[in-house]
């Protein structure tokens, strides 16, 4: 026999986490659902933290290891908070073979982070991505997701330097 | 619904339709997004306004020659991607020239002639709708014929003719392993289970690759279509897409096409008014490229991390949940469709002995023409690269062409005149793989890209078994001393071994063909590791 579990209440009342809950309830509370969970959750705050983690954890019945297990396991998901704004390099074979290398190396010499940082003025988060399929423009860069593409360095330091 | 009621329904869509002679379309997909279409495509609505209502401007998919878009075609309705007038690298501002040569001589200036081999010399099957239709369009893909393989299935056919039919036509899964699909569809079938599922595997993780991303994006009725089918004929009434969430476009497209075929009739409960009843829903993929592995795949479905486990038992007999489960990529799903509609004999006349049909190939890297090509099974690499690729830009030489992603190889200039087909790529100890393809030219080194792939599958590696997990990266780091001129011959011996290895005692194909690329870069460039090797 199984007792109908009480939901834990949301870590806040930031209107959010209804969101959130709306995906759970979708799937009937369902472990499998997790991943949309989780998806959800960072389309929501941008991130995952512990709260959030913890939260979607005993929402769904499972374990935290569990659910920290897969939050970290997927490339896609980030455990620490985003800058302003996100520049992702492609670094998918032909961006490599267009010279996306050097791309990520002059921004990291320029900004002084490395791929999946975030400067310290919170502005600008570096990525990486593992082709975003847009082979065409090779090397593909996504601004805050936008996808451009056939950049120089100089020309995207450029762009970035425009950002607020 | 029968199939007369569907074909009054087409029939319905095209009257209504009946004022508008000429269609202005604009590539709406991913790659012509990003090089400015849609404010293309707005420039032109807002010029064309209300003054030629026999015209209309319309979104549509993949055209083919990325590297020239944004591009726009001026067309006849009927008219196919060769019979219009196309324009390469529109901006807005062209856009009250287009609309002036609409019913005149077309803009010079901005011409793409349709008659070189970049067009003339691909066949579509599977691209046969993109870069005509309107891929949000639920009408217009019933208008040109879709959902008619389906309700012919569904009313004229047993689920064992469907399966004969595929049998016969002699598709072979088109993710990259070649599994033929008519004896995976009969393995489910004839599986006793009171529950079976369907999967689409869009998790298109091969850099390189964007074919499932394409198809996707410009006909989604098509790929939705085709798994209706095959659930059809295994007995399944739920199906899953696992997508890349990488791909936004393809995700907002295909939801919009669910939520249309199922208002429809067409998908959900007792399609067509049969007692066949179809759920699909949509699973977004998380950034792995494990997660393209099948077992893998499905672990992720159940939303656990996107670790394989060892086959048998294989998906057919426990798969999703441990029910039977049909897996089959984007690209083979699309085929199915012209499949029930032609007959398997149709599809069988294509293509070479052992392949048939077509394939849809990405080319990139150092090409002429970057984009996406269909072309029948059969066709030479040099065909692929020199003719309709148009060769390599700049007066550089050839030097490689990469198949099949981090699973595949570098194919060298002297084995250019091969026919391309699952078995003869393999004996170059390469693969076909999904179909990207990207050619690199006389400055690449070759060990330079070696390492680049063995640095992708060390950091894709899952870590479930050792082989992979530690194996990877000890080749990675000898293959980073060498493009460094660190490293000696020992070492170079010993990334031999490795290879045999990890090629031979890895659990999923990720680790059993992440050797692949430095075997084949060491087989035809032998010279260039020898030349790395540091002076001791």
């Amino acid at each position: 026999m199984s007792l109908q579990q009480a939901k834990p209440p949301l870590p806040s009342d930031d209107k959010r986490w209804k969101l959130v809950n709306a995906t759970m309830r979708r799937n009937g509370y369902a472990g499998h659902a997790l991943i949309e969970t989780l998806h959800s959750v960072q389309d929501a705050f941008g991130f995952l933290d512990e709260g959030s983690l913890r939260f979607v954890a005993s929402s769904l019945d499972l374990p935290l290891s569990k659910v920290y297990g897969v939050a970290t396991f997927y490339h896609l998901f980030a455990l620490k908070p985003k800058g302003r704004h996100a520049c992702v390099v492609c670094t998918g074979t032909a961006c490599y073979i267009k010279g996306a290398g050097g791309l990520v190396e002059r921004l990291q010499e320029r900004y002084d982070i490395n791929p999946g940082e975030t400067t310290e003025d919170d502005r600008l988060s570096l990525l990486t991505a593992r082709c975003v399929g847009a082979c065409g423009l090779a090397p593909a860069i996504v601004i805050d997701g936008d996808v451009l593409g056939k950049l120089d360095s100089e020309s995207l330091i450029a762009k970035l330097e425009e950002l607020t | 619904m029968n199939l007369d009621d569907l074909t009054d329904l087409a029939e319905k869509y095209r009257e209504a339709e009946a004022g508008v002679d000429r269609e202005v379309r604009v590539c709406l997909a991913a790659s012509c997004q990003s090089s400015g279409a849609v404010p293309v495509f707005d420039a032109l609505v807002a010029e064309l306004g209300d003054t030629k209502p026999s015209c209309k401007v319309k979104g549509v998919g993949c055209m083919g020659l990325c590297s020239a878009g944004p591009l726009v075609a001026v067309a006849d309705r009927e008219a196919d991607l060769q019979g219009s007038v196309l324009y390469r690298d529109v901006t807005a501002d062209d856009a009250e020239d287009i609309v002036a040569s609409i019913d005149g001589p077309p803009v010079e200036r901005l011409r793409c002639p349709t008659n070189q081999p970049f067009f003339a010399r691909q066949q579509k099957i599977v691209l046969e709708n993109a870069g005509i239709i309107d891929p949000d369009s639920f009408k217009g893909y019933v208008a040109v014929g879709g959902y008619s393989a389906l309700i012919r299935a569904l009313s004229e056919m047993t689920p064992a003719d469907v399966l004969r039919e595929v049998t016969d036509s002699g598709l072979r899964g088109r993710g990259g392993g070649g599994y033929p699909t008519g004896l995976k569809w009969s393995t489910v079938a004839k599986m006793p289970a009171t529950q079976k599922y369907v999967i689409c595997n869009a998790d298109e993780g091969d850099p390189g690759a964007f074919m499932d991303r394409a198809i996707l994006e410009s006909d989604p009725h098509r790929v939705l279509e085709g798994m209706a089918i095959a659930a059809y004929a295994i007995g399944a009434n739920k199906a899953y897409v696992y997508v890349r969430a990488e791909y936004p476009l393809a995700v907002e497209r295909l939801q919009t096409a669910i939520r249309k075929a199922k208002r429809s009739g067409l998908l959900g409960n007792k399609i067509g008014d049969t007692q066949f009843s179809l759920e699909v829903e949509i699973r977004l993929g998380a950034g792995a490229f494990v997660c393209g592995e099948e077992t893998a795949l499905m672990a992720s479905i159940e939303g656990l991390r996107g670790q394989p486990r060892p086959r048998p038992p294989y998906p057919a007999e426990a798969g999703l949940w441990g029910y039977p489960t049909l897996i089959n990529n984007v690209e083979t799903f699309a085929n199915i469709a012209p499949i029930v509609r032609e007959g398997g004999d149709w599809f069988a006349s294509i293509g070479t002995e052992r392949s048939k049909g077509t394939k849809v190939f990405a080319l990139a890297g150092t090409i002429t023409n970057t984009g996406l090509i269909e072309v029948p099974m059969g066709t030479s690499l040099r065909d692929i690269i020199e003719v309709i690729g148009g060769g390599i830009p700049g007066g550089k030489a050839f030097k490689a062409v990469q198949t099949g992603g981090p699973s595949g190889g570098c194919i060298p200039a002297q084995h250019l005149d091969i026919a391309v087909d699952y078995d003869s790529l393999k004996t170059l100890g390469t693969m076909m793989g999904s179909g990207g393809m990207i050619v690199m030219d006389e400055t690449s080194s070759m060990v330079d890209v070696a390492r680049y792939f063995m640095e992708f599958c060390m950091t894709e590696s899952c870590g479930k078994c050792i082989p992979c997990r530690t194996g990877t990266q000890q080749m990675h780091s000898i293959l980073d001393r060498l493009a460094k001129s660190q490293a000696t011959r020992a070492e170079l011996t010993l990334l031999e071994e490795l290879c045999e290895v990890v090629q031979a005692t890895s659990l999923c194909g990720l680790g059993q063909t992440a050797p692949n690329p430095v075997l084949s870069t060491m087989r035809y460039f032998r010279d260039e590791y020898e030349a790395k090797l540091g002076e001791v």
